[in-house]
């Protein structure tokens, strides 16, 4: 699961290709345009470079954060089965950080050097996950809602244009596919159960709506590079289009189930396009840059797992080792 | 101390003031290759990397990473300096002649040069 990357809207579009050979960047654009994908030791603009390792990083930080919250569950999960699914879904997404950053380790970032981007604070990760999960219901819906917007997402950029990025994302998916399965069970068990059950998971729907709003990233009015990331098929579908999809296919299977969410807005008008109320942007800003309510408990805790694991990291390690960028 | 809503971390006694020394180069090891094989008789297929500090580690890893679901029966690991590649810049050392159909089984046809053979015996 992860969020849409987070993309600071003030840097300048036009200075995405300055300083660049005009005939190789032509090529560059050709072949993406053609549908051929880039490999790690091709040409590529330093723009391009960037952003790809931003994006591809930040999507690793948010699997290996997202195992959080929901890791929170696991000693209280109710009953065997439920355990052994919850288990196994924190299991696919730290596996599917590890994937993640081989894919930006091909474009020449160290392993290292990600890890402490994360735990410094300088690395995003997606802003769901500076969020509690204060009851199993919590759980629930992070599971079904929260990787359901990650598959949108991720299914989207499986046809991007990096591919070691692709190929992560194609194994990736295939992964998340139980994951939502999972949890739309969870939830429905709670939905069509006892009456205390019911309330528990529209509480937690309740809390987590606002979030999930925020999930794809601040409206595309605000961010004045999406076109050129879109050509480069870095991104390859609007925050706001994105949004649309979730909601058409999300929105439906909320309210069959009878639940309620907390925006009276929402509706789809006759264009078939979803109105609601505008997120709130500042709210999302205040908590991606640490204000948020656990902001300061994950990186701690991931801090302390890399302290307090160095000593058996280091003292496997021979002196013998050497580092070389990964091939594919 | 964090008093955490997961109880692991509750007992875990962190600092959430906790500093630490940055990540050292080579603190995650180096990466081996990792090829899966499905089934007995398959080809071992490439599927990608692990970090480890040896190949011992490397295989428990790309077993937990890359076998954890499905059908799988055997795994090897090897260094990725271990490697040897060729250059995609030296991608002409593959070209050839176009024709090459002296190399292919359909590029000998002799049931012409026979049946003539026959009728003129």
């Amino acid at each position: 699961m992860y969020g849409n990357a987070y993309i600071d809207p003030n840097d300048k579009a036009t200075a995405m290709t300055a300083g660049e050979d005009p005939k190789k960047l032509e090529e560059f654009e050709a072949r993406i345009a053609r549908g051929e994908k880039i490999e790690p030791m091709d040409w590529m603009p330093k723009e391009y470079r960037k952003q790809l390792v931003r994006m591809i990083e930040q999507h690793g930080h948010s699997e290996i954060i997202g195992a959080l919250p929901e890791g929170t569950w696991i000693t209280r999960a109710p009953g065997f089965r439920r355990k052994l699914a919850l288990m196994a879904k924190v299991q696919d997404e730290v596996g599917h950080a590890q994937l993640l950053y081989s894919a930006a380790e091909t474009l020449g970032k160290s392993r290292e050097a990600m890890i402490n981007d994360l735990i410094t604070g300088k690395s995003k990760y997606s802003n769901v996950f500076n969020y509690p999960a204060f009851t199993w219901a919590d759980a629930c819906i992070i599971a079904w809602l929260i990787d359901a917007g990650a598959i949108i997402n991720q299914v989207a950029n499986a046809k991007g244009s990096y591919g070691p990025y692709c190929r992560a994302l194609d194994r990736i998916c295939t992964e998340e596919s139980f994951h939502l399965k999972y949890g739309h069970d969870n939830v429905v068990t709670l939905a069509t159960g006892t009456p205390k059950q019911r309330e528990m998971v529209q509480a937690a729907l309740t809390r987590w709506w606002p979030p999930i709003m925020h999930f794809f990233g601040p409206s595309d009015k605000i961010s004045n590079h999406t076109e050129i990331l879109m050509r480069w098929k870095v991104k390859m579908a609007t925050n706001d289009d994105m949004r649309q999809q979730f909601l058409n296919m999300y929105v439906p299977k909320i309210w069959d189930l009878g639940l309620t969410l907390p925006d009276e807005n929402l509706k789809k008008n006759a264009e078939g396009k979803w109105e609601y109320t505008e997120p709130d942007w500042e709210e999302f800003k205040r908590v991606i840059n640490g204000g948020g309510p656990c902001n300061a408990e994950r990186l701690a805790v991931r801090r302390n797992a890399e302290e307090r694991g160095r000593w058996v990291r280091e003292a496997l390690n021979t002196t013998e080792s050497k580092y070389i960028v990964p091939l594919a | 101390m964090i008093k955490s809503l997961d109880p692991r971390i509750t007992r875990a006694e962190i600092n959430l003031e906790n500093t630490i020394e940055p990540l050292r180069d080579l603190d995650q090891w180096e990466t081996y290759e990792v090829f899966h094989q499905k089934k007995r008789g398959d080809q071992h297929m490439h599927v990608g990397i692990v970090h480890a500090p040896n190949a011992e580690m490397a295989f428990i890893f790309g077993k937990e990473q890359f076998g954890r679901r499905g059908l799988s029966v055997n795994i090897w690991v090897v260094k990725t300096r271990d490697v040897y590649v060729s250059d995609y810049e030296d991608s002409d050392i593959y070209d050839t002649v176009p024709e090459k159909n002296y190399r292919e089984a359909g590029g000998y046809k002799v049931m012409d040069k026979i049946n003539k053979f026959k009728k003129g015996f």
